[in-house]
């Protein structure tokens, strides 16, 4: 198991299209991957869940990885909140 | 406040979106919730369970994806987002996993499942206290809702019967359309405003329309009879017999009136001692041509690009603007399109840096692309690609000073240039013209007149520029007055500064399609109106009812009154002794 916290940095939040992209780059792992925030959790491969998230700029969240390839899997999902879904 | 069973007459207040009078029953749109009771299966049906669970998850997908391409091309891509947020969580297999699994484990029939497991989802999102999840939850339950009636293939109603207006709380372009193929006698919803994709359509389609109502879809139950007056904005929730029998009077008097119209259509829009006028129309979208056609224009006065901007999220390309431009001038050919360049503010273009305190006094119109050359020379190349048949002007918007046209007509020579070393073919002698709607170029538009073909004066920015006040504010809109001395001066200094450098003037603001300044500006010398088409017969009346001499004498009567009182209530007399059945209350006068 691995965890990290990350933090939203693109203006807009994690709506629509940043929820899906998510969503395509877990899917692409092994490792199963939870979101938690305000004690809730999200299966981060699910993108009905993804988008319950009212996550807007600025806001923590915590992420899980389980699996085989759960360091291969957090390093690309960190990498899209860093760059902020390459939005502004 | 209507009580129990007892009918009473409930007057409510809306927008009036699209014009005419509708009465008769109404027809209740709502999109059903389709039922959900909980039922216990066999465990040797689980299967066939999760087969219609499946089935019907595929065909919302077919359906989806339908409406997707239809909403792409009717209002454009980032507009049709939401289906495709839809179709995204019809493929999460995540859920579906879920789904599947509780139907198994819990002997649960499919339609209980779905609805309750993607209930949970909306309540989370109907937590958050933003607009933003509220409607993300509306969409995922109107996905909900599609699963379920997928499953007990029950269709959502789009026809009816018998003739009948269209209650809603909402109206999507789609439905619009839809509805539209029914006896549709008139519109009236809880939302939307005059510029929705509903209100453009339905006055396309000529069915009366008041939107913005509030809460209509609520106050209201099937069996009611409404009134809906598209001129004003009324609506009349079970009317009395007398108020039927008033708007009746009122709807005939209407239609008598149109068609009286109907025979200025092909008639030249001339004064009666011989002045021609162009009166020609404003146009925002492709929806508005055939009624434009259907009314009788001179041309297109006005052609909104930056509605291409609304459909999209980036700029489109060259060659789609060319053929939206191309489209525009074939279909009014042998008549004139003017294309006024996008007149947007800043955060159109660079939504992550713009944040202006004063937007109506920032980076708008021309200063825009004045700084953003790659984007002008792009819709130039575009507009001048599709004047080939010379029926295509160019206008530059938010002009403030003549370096600017200057500036912005080397574009125009570069994009010439550009065209020319790749052998395109184009107009090279396209007219190029100027809106006038800030102050300062109204009071130098002698030196812009020098620099260009044709001056077109904006008045709602004018007047809102003049008297320093933002017409959306509330507190001082009453200190909005297109009538207003300041104006009518200005307007006249404009027209006389072009006619000295013997360019034509024209207005495409609304004042132009106002009846009641109609004679006043024939009066002040202006060359050409350009109005919203449902008022263009009107107009049109007006001009071939007076002559020039008449309406100069007008006008220099109406220059010397003090305040907007005294011009409205004088312009008000002079066209009530005049035009008995001209309708001014259309005009809020």
């Amino acid at each position: 198991m691995f965890e990290v916290e990350v933090i939203i940095k693109n203006k807009a939040g994690l709506h629509t299209r940043p929820a899906a992209q998510l969503v395509k780059t877990a899917a692409k792992f092994k490792s199963d991957f939870y979101i938690y925030k305000d004690g809730y959790e999200i299966n981060g491969k699910s993108i009905i869940g993804v988008m319950t998230l009212a996550a807007e700029q600025g806001a923590k969240l915590n992420l899980r990885f389980d699996g085989v390839d759960q360091k291969d899997a957090a390093k690309a999902v960190c990498e899209l909140f860093d760059r902020g879904f390459d939005e502004a | 406040m209507t009580e129990g069973k007892i009918k009473s007459e409930i007057i409510m207040r809306g927008i009036p979106a699209a014009p005419g009078i509708a009465i008769g029953n109404i027809y209740l749109y709502t999109r059903d919730v389709p039922s959900a009771i909980e039922r216990a299966l066999n465990p040797g049906d689980v299967d066939s369970e999760i087969e219609r669970l499946k089935k019907a998850i595929a065909k919302s997908e077919k359906e989806l994806t339908k409406i997707l391409s239809f909403a792409q091309a009717k209002i454009g891509e980032s507009k049709s987002k939401i289906f495709e947020a839809q179709i995204m969580i019809l493929r999460d297999q995540f859920l579906i996993d879920s789904l599947v699994k509780r139907i198994r484990s819990e002997l649960r029939n499919a339609e209980f499942i779905v609805n309750n497991e993607i209930s949970k989802y909306e309540k989370m999102m109907l937590m958050a206290q933003d607009d933003y999840m509220h409607e993300r939850a509306h969409d995922v339950d109107d996905l909900k809702n599609r699963i379920i009636r997928n499953m007990q293939s029950t269709k959502l109603v789009s026809k009816f019967e018998s003739a009948a207006i269209l209650v809603s709380h909402n109206l999507t372009p789609a439905d619009t359309m839809i509805f539209s193929r029914n006896a549709v006698l008139g519109y009236a919803t809880d939302k939307g405003g005059i510029t929705s994709h509903a209100a453009i359509l339905s006055r396309a389609l000529k069915i009366p329309a008041v939107l913005g109502l509030g809460d209509i879809s609520r106050r209201i139950s099937p069996g009611d009879s409404i009134i809906l007056d598209g001129y004003s904005g009324n609506v009349i929730i079970n009317p009395s017999s007398e108020q039927i029998l008033k708007y009746q009077i009122k709807k005939e008097r209407y239609t008598k009136f149109e068609s009286n119209l109907a025979k200025f259509k092909s008639l030249p829009a001339k004064t009666l001692d011989g002045r021609k006028v162009e009166l020609a129309t404003n146009i925002e979208f492709e929806e508005e041509l055939e009624y434009m056609l259907l009314q009788g224009g001179d041309g297109i006065g006005l052609y909104r690009s930056e509605s291409l901007l609304f459909a999209n999220d980036q700029i489109p390309s060259e060659e789609k603007q060319y053929k939206k431009y191309k489209l525009f001038a074939d279909r009014v050919f042998p008549n004139r399109v003017i294309i006024r360049t996008f007149d947007i503010g800043g955060d159109k273009i660079a939504p992550q840096t713009i944040e202006e305190a004063n937007p109506f006094l920032g980076w708008r119109g021309i200063r825009i692309f004045l700084d953003r050359p790659e984007i002008l020379l792009e819709q130039l190349r575009a507009i001048l690609r599709a004047s080939s048949r010379k029926n295509i002007a160019v206008m530059f918007p938010m002009v403030t000073t003549v370096e600017e046209v200057i500036k912005a007509k080397e574009y125009i020579e570069i994009a010439k240039a550009e065209l020319r070393s790749k052998k395109i073919k184009f107009d090279p002698n396209i007219q190029v013209g100027v809106m006038i709607e800030v102050p300062s170029a109204a009071v130098t538009a002698d030196t812009i007149a020098k620099e260009v073909d044709f001056l077109s004066i904006g008045t709602n920015d004018l007047t809102q520029y003049l008297l320093a006040v933002d017409r959306g504010n509330d507190i001082i809109s009453d200190l909005y007055q297109e009538f207003h001395p300041s104006v009518i001066h200005t307007i006249r200094h404009i027209i006389k500064a072009g006619h000295k450098e013997k360019k034509w003037v024209g207005m495409c603001g609304e004042l132009a399609g106002n009846p009641l300044a109609t004679v006043l500006l024939i009066g002040l010398g202006l060359d050409e109106f350009s109005v919203v088409p449902s008022v263009l017969p009107e107009i049109k009346k007006i001009i071939r009812s007076v002559s020039y001499s008449q309406a100069q004498r007008l006008a220099s009567e109406v220059l010397r009154l003090r305040t907007t009182e005294e011009v409205r209530s004088y312009l008000r007399h002079y066209i009530e002794k005049r035009f008995t059945d001209i309708l001014l209350e259309n005009n809020n006068e």
